[in-house]
């Protein structure tokens, strides 16, 4: 589809689901009703080490309205081996199963779960049982384990380990004459999503299923669910229409979906069970990592030699890994470089994916350090990062189908007004304020994974396109309907899009920031094929105008298939179908990769961002006064959802830089600030001026409609950009994430 | 949240015998009260809703000071005109401390009762003096960069979480109580207390007394003031220090000086070293 037929794609439609979201319309998985609910509250372990002895539930059966408490010695009917609890996301290892044995592996662990006739009734009994356990050591300390690292002996699908050294990183180190080595740590974040995981298992007669669930794949939530507990997939339905933010926490089925299921199919009810905020901090999380960052260059500034090497944690259960140091081998030119990649065990629940898992921290550290080279070289940090510029990926040796980040430099820069920046640090002052400005790169793979759609066009002009995808929250039923109604040239209040459920054309996960491309590609394909069948259809028809015509000469558009030169030569869809006797036409779509094509390129996205920090030097209190983030992400589909995809990146970036960090008590294994009000995120009142830019980008290789994905991007760079700034403010240098007051008062 | 009686008393009388069991509680706003039954931290037998009880007026005090009832909400408090104009100094303390929406719902009594913001004390499962007598401190040793660093104790080294009583505090209100043996006024000074031996006790009230109002006394330093607060966001975070300032000047010199300080020990710290070293002096350094 060229720009000239888009009359939707490309513009700034409202979202589709707006008004459902802001009136309350929009159900989410904990409040579909259902005939004779049962409600289930989640007893976790207070400990992060050991066996439970015994635990002891009478005075919790004691109270009115409890049906039954199930514990790992009473626990439902599920598979044995660790293949079928492994969901299409899981990393390798023995996959978390919820009451399955007396064994504890990390505080917060799911121990029993109280089922009773009312919410109240669940969650007070829960609070009455008591765990009696034998405490064995544990540790929740990277630090602690950091030299028992180990290279994970078994990959993690998806996950590309490090690339191989190349040439003589080490050597090329010893000889350069600027280097230097540096320390970084940037601590684990939880997700904390507005809409708190939840499941609701309706059980219909005859042992049907249909879960309503907080996840970002309905279809992998129905694989895992038929898999653990030996059930036909067609007997179970997952429904997710509307998911309150996810960031990556919903890419694998959550404890609280197991425990719905199994409590329902013991009892033959309906169950609900939804965790509560603590709750949410025992699920997955942004792995804390340590990194050392190696890197040499001329005099001039040209990159000699890169090192980085990171340590992460992961759970006893499993190897959780992330993509952390490769970026480190594909941002910049370098001929040498090596990278490692190492997890260390400890007590906590398995990591998991979090917004541009990887990328967020691992480029953080990256470009703190090209900061500190230009700073070490007396240039300009954005000239370092231009005069490296990498027009092709030194990890593969491929090419980029397009990389328009040296615009992200130019647009982003002079938006910013980067030209009036004075070099030297603690140059800039207001009042007792001392201004900082500080830049970075951004990148984040952009994926096209293989997903299917199904349009149906009726022969009253109304589209329904379908596919099995999530929304999250970026705006996936609005873009899905704009790229539909350009597809068949409807207005937008003909189309409906149809998603979150696991009846629907088959569909990846929603992550990875691959849904508009992969999603949006399907539905196009089924569209066309729509307009295909609508062609061949019209051709037949006694004295069809369009007898004599090829399919790439016909248009679609106000009702109506004609050709393109010829406007009047055309039918009317109706008049169409009505004279094959049809009511509609269905079709359905499939985008997947082409591997002809993966051998020679590969795909990012890129962005440039630029942050001014005031510091009162006197408190060390820090401010994000402005933020500019100008990104290169190929076709802009909805440059409002897309703006504000942006806009979110930002703020966690923020948090990133200055806010977020679970604090772990280590004596006992536990996380101490579990709730909103201790675990910080940036409040309005951190999040001033944001400027959301999107350079041109033409890339006809990425996906086939030429869009990159927005999902990760803006957080990717955002915490280096304060970080820099931070230091151009006060020539303190944190390398410490989140840079908190006592740090940057220390420093 | 464990089963508790709830009672709706509509006269101060009846909120004080209603008050008198141990476990008795009063609901005001509930922004804290609630969350402590929900982390089961407190477990009330009875919940003594005093919404309802004539305390919602700031009126004239004899002295010339004000009297703020127990059930003025902060965001009330706050934006009154007669505190924005006298007392500016309680205003923008209010004003650092919550949300707005946490304002709209807290109360005047209910705020100088708030409890500790220390994570042991919200988490059941660990040792914490003051929710546990006797249980010990997990916080000593623990995650305690946002405890006390003036006048702990062995047992315990929480913090008082308000803003707004740092300028109470400077500002030498008084709290009027009234319990089963009658009315009596604490200044404010000695309301909270240190932890000591009893951390378990915030505060100097007996048992089954009910806050009904605080009084502003006359001198109201509206002129020359700040509440300074540092935390590790700008907004809706707990402080990691605060200090609410309050001079009186005559003819450019500093003739009194009152300074306390927040988010550094159990109680709002007057620092009397400080306030009398400003005190009748030049002001500039």
């Amino acid at each position: 589809m060229s720009s000239a037929e888009m009359l939707h794609v490309g513009r700034p439609i409202s979202r589709v689901d707006g008004r459902l979201k802001v009136t309350g319309q929009a159900k989410y998985a904990a409040e579909y009703p259902a005939a004779d609910l049962l409600h289930g509250c989640v007893v976790s372990s207070t400990i992060a080490a050991g066996r439970i002895i015994r635990l002891h539930t009478d005075r919790a059966r004691a109270m009115p309205g409890v049906v039954e408490i199930f514990t790992h010695e009473n626990s439902g009917k599920a598979a044995r081996q660790d293949e079928d609890w492994r969901d299409d996301i899981a990393p390798p290892g023995h996959p978390l199963r919820p009451l399955h044995s007396d064994r504890i592996q990390f505080d917060g662990q799911p121990i029993a779960l109280v089922i009773a006739e009312s919410v109240e009734a669940a969650r007070d009994a829960a609070a009455l049982v008591r765990a009696e356990c034998a405490i064995e050591p544990h540790c929740t300390q990277l630090e602690a384990k950091r030299s028992q690292a180990y290279v994970p002996p078994e990959k993690r699908s998806g996950i590309p380990p490090p690339s191989d050294p190349r040439g003589e990183p080490e050597q090329a180190f010893a000889q350069a004459p600027i280097k230097f080595s540096r320390e970084y740590r940037v601590h684990a974040e939880h997700h904390n999503p507005m809409e708190m995981f939840a499941s609701t298992c309706v059980f219909e007669p005859g042992g049907k299923l249909t879960i309503y669930d907080k996840t970002q794949g309905s279809q992998n939530v129905q694989s895992y669910v038929a898999s653990v507990f030996g059930l036909k997939p067609a007997n179970v339905r997952v429904i997710n229409h509307y998911v309150g933010g996810a960031f990556g926490s919903g890419l694998r089925p959550q404890p609280q979906l197991f425990l719905a299921v199994m409590a329902s199919l013991a009892l033959k009810r309906s169950v609900r069970v939804a965790l509560t905020r603590t709750q949410m901090f025992y699920l997955g999380y942004r792995p804390d990592t340590f990194h050392t960052v190696s890197l040499a260059s001329d005099h001039q500034g040209t990159l000699l030699s890169i090192m980085h090497d990171a340590v992460a944690e992961t759970s006893q259960y499993e190897d959780y890994q992330e993509a952390l140091v490769n970026w480190s081998g594909l941002m910049y030119r370098c001929d040498n470089v090596k990278l490692s990649y190492q997890l260390a065990k400890l007590n906590k629940a398995t990591p998991c994916d979090m917004r541009a898992p990887g990328a967020a921290n691992g480029v953080t550290v990256l470009e703190c350090a090209m900061d500190e080279l230009a700073h070490e070289l007396d240039i300009d940090p954005l000239e370092l990062r231009k005069l490296n510029f990498a027009s092709m990926d030194g990890n593969t040796g491929k090419q980029f189908t397009s990389k328009a980040l040296d615009a992200c430099y130019r647009e982003g820069a002079a938006a910013f007004g980067w030209s009036g920046r004075r070099r030297e640090p603690r140059a800039m002052r207001d009042g007792h304020e001392l201004i900082g400005w500080g830049v970075s790169t951004g990148t984040w793979e952009a994926f096209l994974q293989t997903a299917s759609a199904r349009a149906r066009l009726t022969d009253d002009c109304k589209l329904e396109v379908s596919t099995a995808a999530s929304d999250i929250g970026p705006g996936t039923w609005t873009i899905l309907t704009q790229i539909g109604a350009d597809a068949l040239g409807l207005p937008l209040e003909a189309v409906s899009a149809r998603i979150g459920d696991s009846t629907l054309p088959a569909s990846p996960v929603e992550g990875g920031s691959w849904t508009a491309a992969s999603n949006g590609s399907a539905v196009q394909a089924a569209c066309e094929a729509v307009k295909h069948t609508l062609f061949k259809r019209a051709q037949r028809m006694a004295n069809s105008p369009l007898a004599d015509a090829s399919f790439e000469h016909i248009e679609v558009k106000s009702g109506g298939i004609g050709r393109k030169d010829d406007p009047r030569r055309s039918l009317s869809i109706a008049e169409v179908m009505h004279a094959a006797d049809l009511t509609e036409i269905v079709e359905d779509g499939q985008a997947s990769a082409d591997p002809e094509q993966a051998k020679r390129y590969v795909s990012y996205t890129n962005s440039a961002v630029f942050a001014e920090v005031r510091v009162d030097e006197e408190l060390g209190i820090v401010r994000v006064a402005r933020i500019v983030c100008a990104t290169a992400a190929g076709r802009i589909l909805n440059p409002k959802t897309a703006r504000s995809q942006i806009l979110g990146g930002v703020v966690m970036g923020i948090g990133m830089a200055l806010h977020e960090e679970a604090m772990i008590d280590h004596r006992l294994g536990k996380i101490m600030n579990h709730n909103f009000a201790e675990y910080h995120v940036p409040a309005h009142a951190d999040v001033d001026d944001i400027e959301v830019i999107f350079v041109d980008e033409h890339d006809d290789k990425v996906s086939p409609l030429g869009v990159k994905g927005l999902g990760e991007i803006g957080i990717v760079g955002t915490a280096a950009a304060v970080a820099n700034a931070i230091f151009h403010a006060t020539g303190k240098r944190v390398r410490d994430f989140p840079i908190t007051i006592d740090k940057l008062l220390a420093a | 949240m464990n089963r508790f009686e709830y009672v709706r008393p509509d006269t101060v009388a009846h909120a004080v015998k209603a008050l008198a069991d141990r476990d008795a509680r009063a609901l005001a706003g509930g922004t804290n009260l609630v969350d402590l039954m929900k982390y089961e931290v407190t477990r009330p037998s009875r919940v003594v809703d005093i919404n309802h009880l004539p305390l919602r007026q700031i009126e004239p005090a004899p002295d010339g000071g004000l009297t703020i009832g127990a059930l003025v909400t902060n965001s009330e408090l706050a934006w009154d005109p007669r505190i924005t104009k006298r007392y500016p100094l309680l205003a923008s303390a209010i004003l650092a401390g919550a949300s707005p929406q946490l304002r709209n719902a807290a109360t005047t009594g209910g705020n100088l009762l708030q409890r500790t913001r220390c994570y042991y004390f919200y988490d059941p499962s660990t040792a914490c003096n003051k929710r546990e007598p006797g249980s010990g401190c997990s916080a000593i040793g623990g995650v305690n960069r946002i405890h006390a660093i003036l006048g702990a104790s062995d047992g315990c080294i929480a913090v008082h979480p308000s803003d707004m009583c740092v300028a109470l505090a400077a500002l030498e209100a008084v709290v009027n109580v009234e319990g089963k043996d009658g009315k009596r006024s604490i200044p404010f000074s000695a309301f909270h207390r240190l932890p000591g031996s009893e951390p378990q006790h915030d505060n100097t009230m007996l048992q089954g007394e009910l806050i009904t109002s605080i009084t502003l006394p006359a001198s109201d330093f509206g002129s020359n003031h700040t509440y300074l607060k540092v935390r590790d966001r700008l907004s809706y975070a707990f402080a990691l220090v605060s200090v609410a300032a309050a001079l009186k000047l005559e003819g450019g010199e500093i003739r009194t000086a009152r300074v306390a300080l927040g988010g550094v020990a159990h109680k709002p710290w007057r620092d009397p070293d400080a306030e009398q070293a400003l005190s009748n002096s030049p002001g500039a350094p």
